[in-house]
């Protein structure tokens, strides 16, 4: 059953020109309004119960997919659907969809005690009244592994580890179905990340959760996901099953993206690069965005950009080699 | 053939208004010409510290309080301030996390790698120039002589990566320390980087410490390891036997914790707990309360040994001698 779904959403970010752009425009000079597609015709579901993991480098627009998933931001483009009903219209009502964010530093309000944190937004949505704030949030507190009597203390006195637990706790507090995670263990050592990685299976076995997992680390992705959608320059290029994108991936970016990752068993490798960089999403190349990247482009690749298309059972892939 | 450098019982400390922190305490290693160390360990494990402290570069509160650092015969440790200066950027550079730390924004790339050489080297300026341009060539910058006039602003994180990276080699040092320079890039920068430093250090048979949280990263790139934890090198040892056959309970936490591999398993093993603060370090082993072989002994500091072939610092080791 399909919990989420981007139909074709497009989110485009335009920076407006400031005075001294527009005074210079009217003057006659070159000046135009610089807009992004920070994500661009984005179309999958994610199954209720179902772990996808968006992977992608930084600047292919995998946050900005997070965001439009929780609300946060509103598609230019295209529509994302919350079992079956628009996303758009169901806002107010409390929300069954929560995102974790990356820095554990930052999105925790320095100024609250940790049960303020965790207990506004249950309050808020009237999930509990005021007598219950103690108790459920010390519930919630053991929940994620940490001691209850921790409720009193500010976001300062926790480590970064014990700080993820309290985002994830906040996260849980309004009863969500869907949690979007948008880099929850990126900022944490390897030994506090695997402890926060269990805890999130854990809790979607508990809870039964729903989970859009961006990380740009593949390991943790291929730990945790059952379904990984690769992204580079704002579109899918790769969509598929974890264990088959790992094993034979389609897409030539998802090849050379799972080749540069260091591993352990591969020992004191000789490093062969793929060639350049990520081209700036300001000005993407023509057709498919990685044709200058790739070592399989041929002249159509500059021309047109491939569509997502099913090249097996559950594997999408946009590629012009699938055609021949 | 001497090391190239030796470090003995390093202890770095740092003045807290909690009290005294030893963040590195009793670090002993050594590298060799064209060889590549390894130098891992979590957030607070003294790793950076110990990077700095072989550079001199600890500021107040922190100082270096005892221990010996021999670069190429000579004892680096109350070194005049004058002759250190004369040591880095010429015969031992870094490389930091933050490439913004080494490039200034306000001084184009031309003016900053020719200052670079004309510091060290009596050279004309045309001839550091040239000096500038091969080197922008070797880190991988593409058409170096348009690029050369340009500011760091005008760079992507992974081409400011690479020219921190060609001014720290400009000088063809014997000793490169880098500092988790390819941390905040992506995998396939990442690679690059990790595929032009491998080149550079086989090219120039420099020295390479490299300093990582990243077990994966190290398994690619050096010869040795040596695993940091609360200040202390726990294990030591030939890259392949510390990360195939861990002898240390910290360094088996360490791999078992790293996703990738147990692709297969659905639950992580976990090391419990958390890594201690080293302003209220219990006596003995640090990692003791973390420990699943733990036992009373483990109250006294243990040494560090040599197992066959490799330093470890534990009681009951997962090897036997």
């Amino acid at each position: 059953m399909t919990l989420l779904e981007f139909r074709a959403i497009s989110k485009h970010f335009t920076r407006r020109l400031d005075a001294i752009e527009r005074f210079a425009r009217r003057l006659g000079a070159d000046v135009t309004e610089t807009s992004v597609r920070a994500v661009d015709r984005v179309t999958f579901a994610v199954a209720k119960g179902e772990v996808v993991g968006l992977v992608g480098e930084s600047g292919c627009g995998k946050s900005t997919l997070g965001r439009l998933a929780c609300g946060l931001l509103d598609a230019s483009e295209g529509e994302v659907t919350f079992a079956g009903a628009a996303l758009a219209t169901q806002r107010g009502v409390v929300r069954p969809i929560q995102m974790i964010f990356q820095d554990p530093f930052a999105s925790l309000n320095p100024r609250m005690r940790v049960a303020d944190i965790v207990g506004e937004a249950p309050r808020a949505h009237g999930l509990i009244d005021r007598s219950q704030v103690v108790g459920y949030v010390a519930d919630l507190l053991q929940q994620v592994g940490l001691d209850a009597a921790y409720a009193r203390r500010f976001p300062h006195q926790f480590s970064g580890g014990q700080r993820a637990r309290i985002s994830i706790a906040r996260a849980l507090a309004v009863k969500p179905e869907f949690l979007v995670c948008d880099e929850a263990v990126a900022a944490l050592d390897v030994s506090i990340q695997a402890q926060v990685l269990n805890l999130f299976m854990d809790l979607r076995e508990q809870l039964g959760l729903t989970y859009l997992f961006i990380s740009h680390d593949l390991g943790v992705v291929r730990h945790l996901s059952d379904r990984v959608v690769v992204m580079y320059l704002g579109r899918v290029v790769e969509i598929a099953p974890t264990a088959e994108l790992f094993a034979v991936p389609n897409h030539p970016y998802t090849q050379a993206l799972l080749d540069e990752v260091p591993r352990i068993d591969r020992r004191k490798r000789k490093f062969v690069p793929i060639k350049g960089e990520i081209a700036s999403p300001l000005a993407p190349p023509s057709g498919c965005h990685f044709h200058p990247r790739c070592p399989h482009a041929m002249p159509r690749c500059s021309e047109a950009a491939p569509v997502l298309r099913e090249i097996a059972a559950g594997r999408w892939s946009a590629c012009f080699l699938n055609e021949r | 053939m001497a090391p190239l450098l030796d470090v003995t019982n390093l202890v770095t400390e740092f003045a807290t208004r909690d009290g005294l922190l030893r963040a590195v305490d009793g670090v002993s290693l050594s590298v060799a010409r064209g060889e590549v160390l390894g130098l891992v360990g979590e957030s607070g494990s003294g790793k950076s510290v110990t990077g700095f402290s072989i550079l001199g570069l600890v500021d107040p509160p922190g100082r270096i309080a005892s221990g010996s650092v021999v670069f190429d015969g000579q004892e680096l440790i109350g070194l005049p301030e004058n002759r250190l200066r004369q040591l880095r950027g010429r015969r031992i550079a870094m490389v930091f996390q933050d490439p913004m730390m080494t490039l200034n924004p306000v001084l184009s790339i031309e003016t900053q790698m020719v200052e670079a050489v004309l510091a060290h080297q009596n050279a004309s300026k045309a001839a550091a120039r040239e000096r500038a341009l091969e080197m922008l060539g070797r880190v991988g910058i593409a058409s170096p002589a348009s690029r050369l006039a340009q500011y760091p602003h005008q760079f992507s994180g992974g081409m400011r990566q690479r020219v921190a990276i060609a001014i720290a080699l400009i000088n063809r040092p014997d000793l490169v320390i880098a500092d988790e320079p390819t941390t905040a890039l992506d995998v396939t920068v990442q690679g690059q980087i990790l595929f032009e430093m491998q080149k550079l250090v086989r090219e120039s048979g420099s020295a390479l410490i490299w300093i990582t949280h990243d077990l994966a990263v190290i398994a690619g790139l050096a010869d040795r390891v040596a695993v940091m934890y609360a200040g202390r090198i726990v294990e030591q040892g030939a890259a392949a036997e510390v990360l195939e056959l861990p002898a240390h309970p910290y360094t088996r936490g360490l791999l078992d914790s790293v996703p990738a591999n147990n692709a297969t398993s659905r639950r992580l093993k976990q090391i419990p707990g958390m890594t201690p603060s080293l302003l209220r370090l219990a006596p003995g082993c640090a990692f003791r309360e973390r420990c699943e072989r733990a036992a009373e002994r483990c109250i006294d500091m243990p040494e560090l040994k040599l197992h066959g072939a490799r330093h470890v610092r534990c009681h009951f080791p997962l090897v036997s001698a």
